[in-house]
């Protein structure tokens, strides 16, 4: 049973120890940056923050996934749960859009490090459970709890000042701060991993007893990348919640976290840019595809099943092995 | 008469029993989750899915080819078997080389699609299924009416996972069956086919997962979601008893109902959640699950 | 006096539309569930209902309507989303219908934001004319105030004072368990006992259990949809009718009762705004509706008929499509259909009109597959809805 653990087809990133960046992720991301700032004026500002916030989210999980070897099936209650707090302190606390934002990553945070510390005891499918359970539990919570607002969410969440100033209730104002927000998380999870604390995440991904015997304390670098994991995904919940002035039950559904895995799945799991490009494509296909109903399912197990089968590298992990470059 | 936390014991013993008929389908359910864990090492995602397709086969069996409830329980298990023998040799035969959780990955692609296909078939409100005549009405037990229908269900559950063990536990097929999942090479050096074993077994865990959904019919709603809630509740079951064994799964699927049904009464609102609570307190004290052997 | 608005109202309305020619391009955004739990009782019913009202309203008054549907699939965040879009790219003027209440109130807002016109039918939540209340909202059909207030002050006056409520937990469900708790402690009855089950629930023997150890006379069971259907087909299993206990449906519909099949609904009470079955003119639009659809309208496809056919008039009386005069006018204007009769749109965009206490026929009583109710008692207009003051709206002076 145990012994094919460490079969899941993830590439080797990054030179060892490298610092800074390689000329071909530059730019990748200036490119990104590029496209980001030029698509508002061609596509819809909110269709490309929903795709913003989705990606970072995507990303956020493949750093548990794809660098630390951990399958969370429960994700979506980091997500969820900031988007929940952040909507309360814009709302009820009156917080600035940044103020709240911050707020409800702290508290996935918070989270994070509470289920963390528990979850990571396990491996593999137990692992994938026990963060499944605990996200039932956030489900139930939010249920409950008098201030989510049961199955009507949090409405009606104002956009506010941001730093009290600037209003964010144009679409494209909040665009290029939901653009800033994104592409900072996105360059904190490319710094963490190409540094030494990201090498050493992938020396106990690829062989734990290893990295054990050589004096690495496994379980701390594993709930540290558990809590960055987690609030990353908030920091995307807790700007998602601003966006769609909504919290809703949604965001903390087990479906979610089947969404997240789908995204980095196709986008290709342990490569940098890889959940990018796949929550753009689950996220476009749910919005035009919309009007098929029952259908969109259908199409996303069809999917799923072929990068199972096929396709385990993902779009840009082809792609990276293609072009004999990590991506 | 005395109360037991303010619930007089006849009405707790009439939830105790719910809570062993809702136990039945958790114990079916398992039961088929951990065979198929225990020989290909699969979590089988899709088993929500194919207890959902148990149900709807049946509702196709009587209104398309009239033929009522009591064939049903006999050929929907065999239909959907088959259909579960096709998804292993295409699909699932294809992963075993590689992670458990590609396994999950992949049968929880294949849920999403039978599912979203029963939706668009027969959309989401849900098909009615008549109870059949003979278990309709009911037996007054002094302490509550127990429909017959059932009393039926707990009893041919009972049968149905006992009769499994015992095959399992008892019988030189099962005992092949546990040797393979000790030691597949070993087993297949001895002449046996290993891979028909296994694809047998995938078969036989779906079919009684269309098992427990022909007798889910009659009482729940007939609607392509009745799975999808149910599995994830189903999964923590078999975590709970120990991925892989069997009468671990059996006792715990039964044994969860009635915990289950103590809970609707004294906190209803917690019946959803209580479950996880359960899972997640096991795992961190006996990892292994309560009947599991520790990896 | 309101006759004499009425007059100058028609008066003006000629003369706008005689002013403003030039044709006027009406978009129409039908959001509902489309695959879900509500997909029988609005759906593709409630977007062919708005067809009609267009074609019935007429091509010949120089307004051109093109209607767009979605799919909101029950989730606030799909529904404000698609409701955000419409508005924002693709010139959706009007939107209608949107059941499930969640969703309703999130599109209510994002209707107050852009300044469009919300014309509600599906939804049951009477916070949209209450204090979510808003100057673009109409909410045409019916409201939980009015369901509560009509089973369960009818359920008491038949003798039914003790009441058991089986109530989904979730906020809706919730409010439709207050409102109606306190209708009927009004009313001199008493609530015995509440029992919560998860959303949505599957297995309700032991609830119903519970509640048979009550002793109550009447279970109301706060839920809707799947839920309602389990928990009827579940104790009609247990025998629960059989024993006594009456069953009060408190979110039902006419479609419901059609899938459920009068052996196991028998005997049951509801409140609605709309049976085909009420007079000529709902049995003849009925029938034309059922040519289309193949099934009897709900009352949501009903009000979603009547709601776009007022808010044309609207338009035409107002000589062009600017929210602010089209809804002054929808307020000043009686309304006046086949469906609902006369009535009008109140200040907190309420529109009042008639609401009917039916029970279920028995089997032996029907006489044809959609023959389901029978009609018990009819709430005038006057009684039937909130009182106006009550109801917390800023809009009410």
């Amino acid at each position: 049973m145990a012994a094919n653990t460490h079969t899941l087809d993830l590439p080797a990133v990054g030179r060892p120890g490298a610092i800074g960046m390689p000329t071909h992720h530059k730019l990748i991301f200036l490119g990104f940056l590029a496209l980001a700032l030029v698509a508002p004026y061609v596509l819809y500002p909110v269709f490309l923050m929903k795709v913003l916030c989705f990606a970072l989210f995507a990303c956020a999980f493949n750093l548990l996934l794809g660098f630390g070897g951990l399958l969370s099936f429960g994700h979506a209650a980091y997500f969820g749960s900031a988007s929940y707090v952040s909507a309360h302190a814009a709302k009820v606390w009156g917080l600035t859009p940044e103020l709240s934002i911050l707020t409800g990553t702290l508290a996935a945070a918070v989270l994070g490090l509470a289920i963390g510390s528990l979850a990571i005891r396990r491996q593999g499918i137990y692992f994938a459970m026990v963060t499944l359970a605990f996200a039932q539990m956030v489900f139930f919570f939010s249920v409950q709890a008098p201030f989510t607002g049961g199955e009507d969410g949090i409405q009606s969440v104002p956009r506010g000042h941001l730093f009290g100033l600037i209003s964010m209730a144009p679409d494209r104002n909040l665009y290029f701060f939901v653009l800033a927000v994104v592409f900072a998380g996105l360059l904190i999870i490319y710094r963490i991993i190409h540094s030494p604390f990201g090498q050493v995440l992938k020396a106990i991904r690829d062989n734990e007893p290893r990295s054990v015997s050589l004096g690495y304390r496994v379980d701390r670098y594993k709930l540290a990348v558990f809590v960055l994991s987690a609030a990353l995904a908030g920091l995307a919940g807790a700007t998602k919640a601003i966006v769609f002035q909504l919290a809703s039950l949604t965001d903390v559904y087990w479906t979610m976290s089947g969404e997240v895995v789908l995204m980095t799945l196709l986008g290709g799991m342990g490569t940098v840019f890889g959940p990018i490009v796949g929550a753009a494509i689950i996220v476009a296909m749910q919005n035009y595809l919309a009007t098929f109903g029952a259908w969109v399912t259908v199409i996303q197990g069809v999917i799923f099943v072929i990068s199972v089968l096929l396709f385990r590298e993902g779009i840009i992990g082809v792609l990276s092995k293609w072009l004999k470059k990590p991506l | 008469m005395f109360d037991l936390l303010g619930i007089p014991p006849q009405a707790l013993f009439g939830q105790l029993l719910l809570g062993l008929i809702n136990g039945s389908f958790y114990a079916m359910l398992s039961l088929g989750l951990a065979i198929i864990f225990g020989l290909l090492n699969i979590i089988n995602f899709t088993h929500g899915a194919q207890y959902m397709m148990g149900a709807f086969v049946a509702w196709m069996l009587l209104n398309y080819l009239g033929i009522p409830y009591w064939g049903a329980l006999i050929l929907v298990p065999v239909i959907v078997g088959a259909t579960g023998v096709v998804i292993e040799r295409l699909l699932i035969s294809r992963l075993y080389h590689l992670d458990h959780l590609y396994g999950l990955l992949l049968t929880f692609g294949l849920a999403l699609i039978i599912t979203g296909l029963f939706r668009n078939q027969y959309g989401i409100s849900g098909l009615p299924y008549g109870m059949p005549s003979q278990l309709a009405g009911g037996q007054n037990l002094g302490f509550m009416f127990l429909p017959n229908y059932r009393g039926w269900v707990v009893l041919v559950s009972l049968v149905v996972c006992l009769g499994t063990w015992f095959v399992i536990e008892k019988t030189r097929l099962g005992a092949y069956l546990r040797a393979a999942t000790e030691n597949p090479t070993m087993v297949g050096a001895f002449g046996i086919n290993v891979p028909r074993l296994i694809t047998l077994t995938y078969g036989f865990g779906v079919a009684l997962a269309a098992f427990a959904g022909v007798l889910a019919a009659p009482i729940y709603a007939v609607n392509p979601n009745m799975g999808a809630d149910l599995i994830i509740v189903v999964f923590a079951v078999v975590v709970i008893g120990g991925m892989g064994s069997i009468l671990g799964s059996i006792v715990t699927g039964f044994g969860l109902g009635l915990i289950e049904g103590l809970t609707r009464v004294f906190y209803p609102e917690g019946s959803a959640v209580v479950i996880f609570v359960i899972m997640a307190i096991v795992l961190l004290v006996k990892p292994a699950g309560l009947f599991g052997r520790a990896a | 006096m309101r006759k004499t608005g009425f007059i100058l109202a028609s008066l003006a309305g000629l003369l706008m539309a005689g002013a403003a020619y030039a044709q006027t391009a009406i978009k129409i955004g039908v959001l509902n569930d489309r695959s879900g739990i509500y997909a029988d009782i609005s759906g593709e019913g409630s977007v062919v209902a708005a067809q009609m009202a267009a074609d019935d309203f007429g091509k010949d008054k120089g307004i051109a309507v093109e209607i767009v549907s979605a799919d909101h699939q029950n989730k606030p965040d799909v529904g404000s989303n698609i409701a955000r879009q419409w508005y924002d790219t693709e010139g959706v003027d009007v939107i209608a219908d949107v059941p499930t209440s969640s969703v309703a109130l999130a599109v209510n807002d994002i209707t107050k934001e852009k300044n469009k016109i919300f014309l509600v039918s599906g939804a049951a939540s009477s916070d949209l004319t209450g204090k979510a209340c808003s100057p673009n909202t109409v909410h045409w059909t019916y409201d939980t105030w009015a369901l509560a207030n009509g089973t369960g002050s009818a359920m008491v006056a038949a003798g039914g004072d003790t009441w058991f409520f089986l109530t989904a937990d979730y906020a809706f469900g919730h409010a439709l368990e207050r409102d109606t708790a306190a209708v009927v402690e009004a009313a001199g009855g008493k609530v015995l006992d509440t029992v919560r089950h998860p959303f949505p629930g599957q297995d309700f023997s032991s609830f119903l259990l519970q509640a048979q150890g009550s002793g109550a006379k009447v279970i109301g069971l706060a839920n809707a949809g799947g839920d309602t259907i389990n928990a009827i087909k579940q104790a009609s299993e247990f025998g629960i009718t059989q024993g006594g206990q009456s069953l009060a449906g408190l979110l039902m519909f006419v479609n419901d009762v059609h899938a459920l099949g009068l052996d196991v609904a028998q005997g049951l009470v509801l409140t609605e705004s709309f049976y085909w079955d009420l007079n000529d003119q709902t049995r003849a639009w009925s029938a034309k509706f059922e040519d289309k659809t193949g099934k009897k309208p709900s009352m949501i496809q009903a009000g979603v008929y009547a709601a776009v056919l007022h808010y044309l008039k609207a338009v035409e009386a107002a000589g062009g499509k600017d929210p602010a005069a089209v809804m002054a006018k929808m307020k000043e204007m009686p309304t006046d259909d086949p469906l609902f009769g006369k009535g009008v749109v109140r200040a907190d965009g309420r529109k009042v009109h008639e609401m009917y206490l039916f029970r279920v026929k028995k089997p032996d009583q029907s006489k044809g597959e959609w023959d389901l109710y029978e009609t018990v008692a009819t709430i005038p207009a006057d009684k039937a809805f909130r009182p106006l003051t009550d109801g917390g709206c800023p809009l009410v002076k």
